[in-house]
């Protein structure tokens, strides 16, 4: 049951084979067994799930139930919901309870899925290995030993370790589509403006989007049909008519055209993961995809252009932490500047520190110009490379991780090597684009342990139902997507 | 050596909204602490501002105004500092691009000693929307400061000039003038108090007929026209005096204290912040068509301008009198409305400016309270017209009815004021003062034009004053033969 896909769950619960109840209570029952080691939530509120999940039975047995209601679902703890304690990774918000909901959740609320708990991050979203998070990090479930990718962290560990049936997530600059590489999972992030931002803790405004992480990219389109929609209260949501993301997905790919851009298999591609990459492509040459070579030549600067947009947006919107009226305040200060330094300094983490001050050195008087408006003029070129591509393909394709999970503490001391997980990744953001991550297979390491490889696709803007349509035709003919880690008995039980 | 004060002004125009500029709490004034602060007014983590189309129209209605060019693509930037007001830790406001640009306003400076008035154009630079902070609340709890955010997000409109004048007195002028403007065409109430109205004012000097602008000081939020005056007087003696000694202007903002009427250093500008403004990535470029300059204009009321020159063409007032009248608003609307009511438009204008504007000066209150209405004063004004009363008992029928004794027939009335104009009761009176003052009589003929103007007093005082003068000055003359 806790493998199954969202289709069959929502199945069982309407013909009464399982209630949401029991359903729940399962995921509650592994998630108290795996959590304390995997440490993939940062809070749980059993009381308030299960009532949720009592109120979807209910709702199920009125009839009026929709293709989420009674199932569980983790949600990333960058989400406000209300009475939840969201934390957003950092010690700065250990403490806040949200007073609201955030429109994602105010969406599967009004789905009927029930909220199993808020997992665990990347510190305000900062990240690439779930390390900067105040909680701790996370364990791939695939190898304890191995970070599960970031900033969406808790949420991959999550669902790959079966401790939730889907899960949401949010993408900055790959934050969905890394960790669900490294922990083989489908992730979609859709394109900007598709989902709404309202009440998701900003990171950095104009690349930060929600979307699903889950184990197919057939529950990914359900997820999506809960997630999207135009809301007014997100000035950069876009208004545009209800779609069904599951509409395409037994379509078939012959002619579909695939591109590859020399730039993904390049220098900085793991040799292994290039081999499970090409696998993949092979398979969709089978599938009837034509193979068309495309560049996107400014691929190489859009790290340095991310790492002065993001960081001058982040200096911006994590002002408001400064202990005046609510999260960390420092106990003892002498004065106003004492207080905010203090309770600044205590409050976040060494990485969100060292992005604020990056971000605020590229705004400031003098260096605007060579930093912030050139990184904005770069960002235009990225997106102009994407218009092109778009003119002699459909979908491009290409690894979306240069590497499989890494050890823990393996990059914490060297952020660029950090900063390079997301190469393949970010120019999508910077673009709007929408991208996800689908498992390709697995490479064996130099310890033995075979980890997951997850295969990206690009698709145009607003193309994400032809996206899932191709995953989806992927995993008709594979099974990657249907492993599951084998996950050690935790020490103390039989 | 001759110096020349140059004076800017920015002025920050509080919206009338009814909801704050990006979210949907409400604007309303006083009431108690952060009952008016939604989760967006207090930053609270996620929250996202959303602009409220409202002030986007009051931002083009002040476009329109003052004739300034509308920005079709304007946008809006993150002015980031911290403080314990500023919830977000930056203000949304607008810095390259403003929705207003380049306007201006024509100022009526009024005559000071021998100098007589004029008319002078000064220049708007630019006017921009932006929130509002909340503010800090000192000493409600022993030893702490607290924090109130209803205010935190109530738009404001920034309204900046060039640095076109050249005394206090120009920039009162343009102050008013602005504080009027902003009123009139309904965008703000101009409550100086409550701080909807609030100016800054940039003083420099520098030798007469140099081109040079001297280093400014910046006088912060003065909340009255006199405080202004009182303010730029002072601080351009100051900046005089301290070059003639030989000393250095630095640039500051200043405070002026009204008990002493000084001005005083607040901060050293060379610790300024650097506000780092960058486009803010929450909101969307403000766009603005012709189509909804179009919708706007529309709706707005007629411009003082405009309204000037259609009371002197269409009541053929003098052009002192129809500027006189359309200074205000509520003046002109409520000469309007008398002449509406049936009032002849000059004797309403003179009315309206001298012993209506007379009385609510003494009283200290504005025409919208004056206890006389407009229909009221249409309707003794009639009374004076159709010979029912004479303007010397007109006057005691103005203060009987601004007193709340009734309406004007019944004073007229009550106090026995009509005049006489029966012919024959006047011809009465006539006979009786002719022969009673044979004397004047005599001299009249022998040519003492005086002796008239004398038999018309002693008829009047005859009929206590209720004759119709005209008719006994008429009678008069065709009894003695003149």
């Amino acid at each position: 049951m806790i493998n199954s896909s969202l289709k069959t769950l929502s199945q069982m619960l309407a013909k009464k084979e399982v209630s949401s109840v029991e359903l729940t209570q399962a995921f509650l029952n592994r998630i108290n067994t795996f959590n304390p080691e995997i440490n993939a939530y940062i809070a749980l509120d059993q009381d308030r799930t299960l009532a949720q999940a009592k109120a979807a039975d209910v709702r199920i047995t009125a009839g009026n139930a929709e293709p989420l209601t009674g199932i569980p679902i983790a949600q990333k703890d960058i989400f406000c919901a209300n009475g939840w304690k969201t934390t957003c990774g950092s010690k700065m918000l250990a403490n806040f309870v949200a007073p609201y909901d955030a429109q994602v959740i105010t969406k599967f609320d009004a789905a009927g899925a029930v909220n199993l708990g808020k997992t665990n991050m990347d510190e305000f979203a900062m990240g690439s290995s779930n390390e900067t998070s105040y909680f701790g990090g996370v364990k791939n479930p695939w190898d304890f030993t191995r970070v599960p990718g970031g900033s969406s962290g808790g949420s991959a560990a999550a669902v790959a370790a079966r401790l939730c049936a889907a899960a949401s997530g949010t993408d900055t600059g790959g934050s969905i589509r890394q960790p669900a590489s490294l922990c083989g999972l489908t992730g979609l992030k859709p394109t900007y403006g598709v989902v709404s931002r309202y009440g998701m803790i900003a990171f950095a405004s104009s690349l930060d989007q929600a979307g699903p992480m889950a184990k197919s990219a057939e529950d990914c389109a359900l997820m999506m049909n809960v997630m999207a929609g135009f809301d007014e209260r997100d000035s950069t949501s876009l208004n545009r008519e209800k779609e069904d993301y599951a509409r395409d997905l037994n379509k078939p790919l012959q002619g579909l055209r695939v591109g590859l851009p020399k730039e993904f298999f390049a220098e900085g591609l793991d040799a292994n993961v290039g081999k499970v990459i090409e696998a993949a492509i092979a398979e969709y040459k089978k599938l009837g995809a034509e193979i068309v070579e495309i560049s996107l030549p400014n691929t190489g600067l859009s790290i340095p252009v991310y790492y002065v947009l993001a960081p001058a947006e982040a200096s911006s919107n994590l002002s408001r932490y400064d202990g005046v009226r609510y999260g960390h305040r420092a106990a003892e200060y002498t004065d106003l500047m004492d207080m905010y330094c203090k309770s600044r300094a205590e409050g976040f983490g060494a990485e969100v520190k060292r992005r604020i001050l990056i971000g605020t050195y590229v705004l400031s008087a003098g260096y605007y110009d060579a930093y912030y408006l050139k990184a904005q003029q770069i960002r235009r070129l990225i997106a102009q490379d994407f218009e092109e591509a778009f003119k002699h393909c459909d979908v491009i394709m290409g690894p979306a991780a240069p590497s499989t999970a890494f050890k823990a503490g393996e990059k914490v001391d060297d952020p660029v090597a950090m900063y390079l997980q997301d190469i393949y990744t970010i120019s999508t953001n910077l673009a709007g684009l929408p991208g996800m991550s689908v498992p390709a297979g697995f490479s064996t390491g130099d310890d033995g342990k075979a980890l997951p490889v997850g295969l990206q696709i690009i698709g145009n803007y607003f193309d994400e139902a032809r996206m899932l349509n191709v995953a989806h035709q992927y995993q008709q003919v594979t099974d990657w997507h249907t492993r599951m880690p084998d996950l050690p008995t935790p020490q103390g039980t039989k | 050596m001759e110096w020349e004060v140059v004076i800017g002004l920015e002025t920050h125009a509080q919206l009338q909204t009814k909801t704050k500029i990006f979210s949907g709490a409400s604007t309303a004034f006083g009431s108690e602490p952060n009952t008016q602060a939604c989760e967006v007014s207090i930053a609270l983590p996620g929250v996202l501002p959303v602009l409220n189309k409202e002030a986007v129209n009051c931002a083009i209605k002040f476009g329109l105004a003052v004739n300034a060019e509308i920005t079709p693509r304007s946008v809006f930037a993150r002015k980031n500092y911290f403080y314990p007001d500023l919830p977000k830790g930056y203000q949304i406001s607008q810095y390259e691009l403003p929705v207003v640009g380049k306007g201006a306003v024509t100022i009526q400076v009024p005559a000071v000693g021998k100098n007589a008035a004029y008319e002078k154009v000064v220049n708007i630079t630019r006017a921009h929307l932006e929130e509002d902070a909340g503010k800090s609340v000192h000493g409600a709890v022993e030893g702490m400061s607290g924090i109130d955010l209803n205010r935190a997000g109530t738009p404001l409109l920034e309204i900046v000039t060039e640095p076109d004048m050249r005394s206090a007195a120009e920039a009162v002028a343009y102050a008013k003038k602005l504080h009027e403007l902003v009123q009139w065409i309904g965008i703000c109430d101009g409550n100086m108090q409550e701080g909807s109205f609030r100016c800054d004012v940039n003083v420099s000097v520098r030798p007469k007929g140099t081109e040079k602008l001297g280093t400014r000081r910046e006088i912060k939020n003065l909340n009255s026209f006199k405080f202004m005056q009182q303010a730029i007087e002072f601080e351009t003696r100051w900046q005089i005096e301290t070059l003639e000694d030989g000393g250095k202007i630095q640039q500051a903002t200043v405070l002026f204290n009204p008990d002493t009427g000084e001005t005083r250093a607040m901060r050293s500008k060379e610790e300024a912040n650097d506000y780092r403004y960058f486009p803010d990535p929450d909101l969307l470029p403000l766009e603005i068509t012709e189509a909804d300059k179009a919708r706007v204009r529309a709706l707005m009321p007629e411009l003082p301008e405009a309204m000037k020159a259609r009371f002197e063409s269409e009541y053929g007032l003098t052009s002192y009198d129809a500027a006189t009248l359309t200074a205000s608003r509520d003046v002109a609307n409520y000469f309007v409305d008398a002449v509406n009511a049936g009032a002849d438009a000059k004797p309403a204008a003179n009315w309206v400016m001298g012993a209506i504007s007379a009385k609510l000066n003494v009283e200290e209150k504005s025409i919208t309270e004056s206890p006389l209405n407009a229909a009221q004063l249409a309707s003794l004004l009639k009374r004076i017209a159709d010979n029912t009363i004479s303007n010397n008992a007109a006057k005691q029928v103005f203060e009987a009815m601004w007193a709340g004794e009734g309406e004007v027939d019944t004073i007229i009335e009550a106090k026995g004021l009509k005049q006489v104009s029966d012919t024959g009761a006047i011809e009465a009176i006539i006979d009786e003062v002719l022969a009673a003052n044979a004397a004047m009589v005599e001299e009249f003929k022998a040519g003492k034009e005086k002796a008239f103007n004398a038999l018309v007093g002693q008829a009047m005082k005859a009929s206590k004053g209720k004759a119709n003068p005209a008719q006994v000055n008429e009678m008069l003359k065709k009894k003695l033969g003149a």
